[in-house]
């Protein structure tokens, strides 16, 4: 049987998505992955977001942001949860993990929120002060519409690390998909731990089709792309 | 009426943008900054809404000093028109139109309505009113630029550079427009170019800076080309300033001869000169050459192309400067009078132009 038929039937057994005898199934499984996800990414959009958009409108503290980001992304993730985990305590993991995660998505999200305030035609926001708005103003009605496509990407573009990392929970005794990876591994049950693999990557596309609907719907046409009759005829 | 009452702007790092400047600008007219870059005319006008703020000096508005309002309340009631317009690229163009209606709390409806009659009155059809920036032409975001600027109604517009962007052929549509828009409205508008030329076509009143911020000269355009201050402005006005001089008298009483026509696709006649070809509305096609030998029918093919053409209107006689320039740009020598409506009413020549003149400089008209 190739992997990819072990994969199928380990997937398509019904005992797998039912929780029995204390063992949770696939949807308990994919519940918590989403959770880890949703908090993590929640926390840190709700501190890099309005972080990155103050430096963004302001243009103070730009070389913060690239120091940061620059040096957040040498972070070992694997080994950050285990310290955090060893100084808070095994009582602790869900909120250790969720530090983890928060600290993977923020230099994601602040970049791309500094970066798309940033980069917002400077006429036009000249053009919206010299009209009367306040400084507020020019950030809520000019510059954030005007940055959503940037900041949907860094949104989308940390949720799926978010996703992808969030396996390492099962390491500290978890749940989530990382469990099929990690008891997979040391059950050397490897059809288990090649389906938990397929599993966080099927999340990880639908979490991306999800927020690119969500994107569509909330960023202004004149902003998208290649959209009907775009010419800029000078 | 704006005031600049010995105003500088000196900048932390010491130079000086705007040095004592004294200025008045006159209600319901065109008021242009000119000057090379570093002459402070950018820093000038945006020291009018506070988007700059003086070092020292006052500017009135009306009376009452600028710093008595907050920025933001200040630059409600003031117009401001851009380089590149400086649309919203996320509004539609309506909704950019709108803004300043609606910063000062009118409802939404009347706000968009209001808009939709300014892209009448600016000369856009309303079928771009749902449209985004993107989808516009420059020449076509620029008249949205200046319709958002005169959406809440403000009596004075600033205006930096707004035309410097789009294409010579699109920029004079848009002076044109102005022109035909202050008419109508009659706004103070206070207008900052490099372009000297512009400068001279648009404002009633001009005001040339030199680099360190200095007022060299502010005049008339006529009093600006006719007696330019010193070398600098002298330099900054440029060349052919004798001749473009000419754009600003009348050309009433310039003869006008009668100038023998053919039809085109009329037998040719043995020419005796140069001869205008015209359509079957007598608009012109061309010249026939003193020397053409064409047999039979006249065609396109054997015209000379023409000159400018000199509108020679009843109600409106052209300027000197177009008189003598369909004259000197014809393959004849003798410039083609038209009507309104652009059918040939006879022939101008240099001489005619210069006789005019002469007669206008005898008489005074011409600053001197």
């Amino acid at each position: 049987m190739s992997i990819f038929d072990q994969i199928s039937a380990w997937l398509s057994d019904p005992d797998h998505w039912k929780t029995t005898l204390g063992i949770a199934g696939i949807p308990q499984r994919l519940a918590e992955h989403v959770q880890y996800t949703v908090l993590a990414v929640v926390i840190a959009a709700v501190i890099a977001i309005p972080l990155g958009a103050y430096i963004g409108h302001t243009g103070r503290g730009g070389t913060l942001v690239v120091g940061i980001v620059n040096s957040f992304r040498a972070l070992p993730e694997l080994g950050l949860l285990i310290l955090l985990v060893l100084v808070m305590g095994l009582a602790l993991a869900l909120e250790a993990v969720t530090i983890a995660l928060v600290l993977l998505a923020i230099p994601v999200l602040l970049a791309g929120t500094y970066a798309g305030v940033r980069n917002v035609d400077r006429a036009a926001v000249d053009a919206a002060r010299g009209m009367g708005m306040s400084e507020w103003q020019v950030l809520v009605k000019v510059e954030l519409p005007n940055a959503l496509p940037l900041i949907f990407g860094a949104l989308r573009s940390a949720t799926l690390q978010v996703i992808a990392t969030a396996t390492i929970a099962a390491v500290v005794s978890l749940g989530g998909f990382g469990r099929y990876v990690i008891d997979g591994n040391s059950q050397r049950e490897f059809d288990q731990m090649a389906a938990g693999a397929v599993l966080i990557a099927a999340l990880a596309i639908v979490a991306e089709l999800l927020l690119a609907g969500v994107q569509w719907l909330v960023v202004s046409p004149g902003l998208r792309k290649n959209s009907r009759g775009r010419a800029r005829v000078r | 009426m704006i005031e600049f009452q010995s105003v500088t702007k000196r900048y932390d790092d010491g130079t000086v943008a705007v040095d004592e400047l004294d200025l008045t600008i006159d209600d319901g007219k065109i008021t242009v900054l000119v000057g090379p870059s570093g002459c402070g005319k950018t820093t000038s006008l945006r020291m009018i809404n506070r988007m700059v703020e003086a070092s020292s000096g006052t500017i009135l508005v009306d009376g009452a000093d600028i710093r008595s309002q907050r920025p933001a309340a200040l630059r409600r009631g003031i117009g401001y028109v851009i380089q590149n317009a400086g649309l919203f690229p996320h509004r539609t163009v309506l909704d950019n139109i709108a803004t300043v209606p609606i910063l000062l709390g009118t409802k939404k409806a009347a706000a968009r309505r209001r808009a939709e009659e300014l892209l009448d009155t600016v000369g856009l059809p309303r079928e771009l009113a749902k449209r985004y920036p993107a989808q516009l032409s420059g020449g076509q975001q620029q008249r949205v630029g200046v319709a958002r600027a005169l959406a809440a109604d403000p009596p004075v517009l600033l205006m930096d550079e707004p035309f410097s962007a789009v294409d010579p052929v699109v920029r004079d549509d848009l002076q044109e427009e102005l022109l035909r828009l202050q008419s109508e409205l009659g706004k103070t508008i206070v207008f900052v170019t490099h372009d000297i030329d512009e400068a001279i076509k648009l404002g009633d009143k001009v005001a040339v800076l030199r680099v360190g911020g200095k007022l060299a000269q502010y005049d008339t355009p006529a009093t600006l080309l006719a007696k330019p201050v010193d070398d600098f402005v002298a330099g900054f006005v440029g060349r052919d300033r004798g001749y473009r001089a000419l754009g600003f008298l009348s050309a009433h009483g310039v003869e006008v001869a009668p100038l023998s026509t053919l039809t085109l696709g009329e037998p040719a006649p043995v020419v005796t000169g140069w001869t205008v070809v015209v359509d079957e509305r007598r608009r012109p096609l061309g010249w026939l050459s003193a020397k053409s030998t064409v047999e039979g029918e006249i065609r396109s093919a054997d015209l000379v192309a023409g000159g400018s053409l000199y509108v020679a209107d009843s109600t409106a006689a052209g300027s000197l400067r177009a008189a003598l320039d369909s004259a000197l740009s014809s393959p004849s020598g003798t410039g083609i009078a038209v009507d309104a409506e652009g059918a040939v009413v006879g022939g101008v020549t240099a001489d005619s132009v210069l006789k005019v003149l002469d007669a206008a400089r005898r008489s005074g008209e011409v600053p001197s």
